[in-house]
């Protein structure tokens, strides 16, 4: 129960930030108006973009918003705190815990994003929905796959950022590769433009990569795009990559802990 | 440069005086960047990855408006080019004012930690320390990015070019930098009571850049209003552009007001030393 109550500490050590929190609220509200109205604008003058309406395209645009502190879309999520360890040394002290490096962190992430999903996402969505025409859906089951799929997302996300955090034990600093990284994450998670706006056979391979895991397939499930086995699918796609991605950091993590050294005594 | 509160009390007086604390003040954060810049470059591949990484982050909201155009002809009745400008005027302007006091929204994270102190206690300006720490080279990534659109945008905009007009376009992107600046300075100074709400400023700094970067015609007229009437954004581009692009202004204001850019600048930047100050002054030492 160890990491339980790992995840349990996260979520009250942001909960402890409440005017942080606010204004993250109110950030997130901002944009998500910005957004709403370049959305209303482009899919009054192209109906039916990408198969989504303008109800949908616009609740697409909340969830963006409602999504973007949970799964870590912009900022690094909690991960540039591993890296500055591994910078100057105290993951040194990590290593000799008990616990596994790769579990604490997935547990402490996961802490973060309910909260952060409670937190951060509630009232920007209840804004939006009350602002703007909205596709949000009925049925308690499509809500549940929602919440399935954001956890997904969760896990997908930090899985990504985890194998990027590691890298910091070859470059040291880190900064460069987290940008780049957020910057992938960024476009093809579906942040800037809903993927299914892209064009052609870039907008296929896009959709294929484990980004579109943490917004676009989320709001396509919400938006109910998939019926009862499309969405069964997609939720299947979400865990394919989670079980890759996560497979793949605790690899890189066996070689990296090969590497440490720890000096003085 | 060097509005700040706690050496108001300094023995020098009168016009020179001021002459001479705004030089010092200038001296101190032209010395604070270049150690920055010492440091940012000891790690070179990082830095050159940051750089190259915030031009492709500025990129993307640039590669955004393509895709959209890639289904559409004109966005609010604006073309490409238009709209190319409309996002290298705000980009631009937001980058020089964000490379010059992008970091001071780590101002709020200062008081928290109690290093704020630390800079109170140096015989240099307050806001000259704040404004150059952990100044950010990296953020000429954004600058380019803006140049290179704005650049491509002005050889496709139709507008029948006087001295005038091409005068006006370095002037916007100049004003609109020093209200940037004034609202990242607002928004230090309002981390010194809510020191958590770094975000807040954000929505005025980055999230009114890319604003900015649509038209107006795309928003509904209340928020026009707003950041033409409470937060004075709209003079950094909407305004000067429309009239360089021979577009009726949505709140139909007369025409003189498209350039008053530079006296709200300096109304601006009136308002955020008042800030500043009266930020400072109140600052209570979180102690240990």
């Amino acid at each position: 129960m160890l990491y339980a109550a790992v995840a349990a500490g996260s979520f009250r050590r942001y909960a402890t930030y409440r005017i942080a929190t606010a204004s993250g609220v109110f950030t997130n509200t901002v944009f998500g108006f910005i957004i709403a109205y370049t959305y209303t604008a482009l899919w009054t003058a192209r109906p039916h973009l990408g198969g989504y309406d303008l109800p949908q395209a616009l609740t697409y645009a909340w969830t963006g918003q409602a999504l973007l502190a949970a799964t870590g879309l912009l900022t690094g999520g909690g991960m540039d705190e591993l890296q500055e360890r591994i910078r100057n040394g105290d993951i040194a002290v990590d290593l000799h815990r008990p616990a596994d490096l790769q579990l604490w962190w997935l547990a402490a992430d996961l802490g973060r994003a309910a909260f952060q999903l409670i937190g951060r996402g509630l009232l920007p969505m209840a804004v939006g929905t009350l602002a703007f025409p909205s596709a949000l859906p009925a049925s308690a089951v499509t809500w549940l796959l929602f919440l399935v799929s954001v956890a997904l997302g969760v896990v997908v996300g930090f899985a990504l950022r985890y194998l990027v955090a590691l890298t910091s034990f070859w470059l040291l600093d880190g900064a460069g590769v987290s940008l780049v990284a957020m910057l992938l994450c960024m476009f093809c998670s579906g942040m800037v433009l809903p993927l299914n706006v892209f064009p052609g056979a870039f907008g296929e391979v896009v959709r294929l990569l484990p980004w579109s895991s943490m917004l676009q397939v989320p709001a396509d499930v919400l938006l109910g795009v998939h019926d009862g086995t499309g969405a069964a699918l997609a939720l299947a796609f979400q865990a394919g990559w989670a079980a890759v991605l996560l497979a793949a950091g605790r690899l890189l993590q066996s070689v990296a802990t090969r590497k440490v050294v720890v000096q003085g005594g | 440069m060097a509005e700040d509160g706690a050496r108001a009390g300094a023995a020098v007086r009168g016009f020179g005086g001021v002459a001479v604390r705004i030089g010092e003040g200038l001296r101190a954060y032209g010395l604070i960047v270049a150690m920055w810049v010492r440091s940012t470059l000891a790690y070179r591949t990082s830095f050159l990855l940051t750089a190259l990484g915030h031009f492709a982050a500025t990129g993307l909201d640039f590669l955004a408006i393509l895709l959209m155009f890639s289904h559409i002809t004109a966005l609010g009745g604006f073309t490409l080019p238009e709209v190319a400008f409309l996002y290298g005027t705000s980009s631009a302007a937001l980058g020089l004012a964000d490379l010059a006091l992008g970091s001071m929204d780590r101002l709020g994270s200062r008081v928290r930690d109690g290093t704020m102190d630390v800079l109170l206690v140096r015989p240099v300006p307050v806001f000259a320390q704040v404004a150059a720490d952990r100044f950010a080279l990296r953020r000429l990534g954004r600058i380019t990015q803006a140049a290179l659109v704005l650049g491509w945008s002005l050889t496709r905009v139709e507008v029948a070019w006087t001295p005038g007009k091409v005068l006006l376009v370095p002037l916007m992107v100049l004003c609109g930098a020093v209200i940037f600046a004034a609202v990242f300075t607002v928004g230090a100074a309002f981390q010194f009571v809510a020191q958590d709400a770094a975000e807040v400023q954000n929505s005025f700094t980055y999230g009114g850049s890319t604003l900015l970067q649509y038209p107006p015609t795309v928003f509904a007229k209340d928020l026009v209003r707003g950041v033409t009437f409470i937060v004075p954004l709209a003079f950094v581009n909407w305004l000067p552009a429309l009239r360089l692009l021979g577009r009726d202004d949505p709140l139909g204001l007369p025409g003189w007001v498209d350039f008053l850019g530079p006296v709200v600048a300096a109304l601006m930047c009136g308002v955020a030393g008042l800030a500043w100050r009266t930020g400072l002054r109140n600052y209570r030492s979180t102690g240990s």
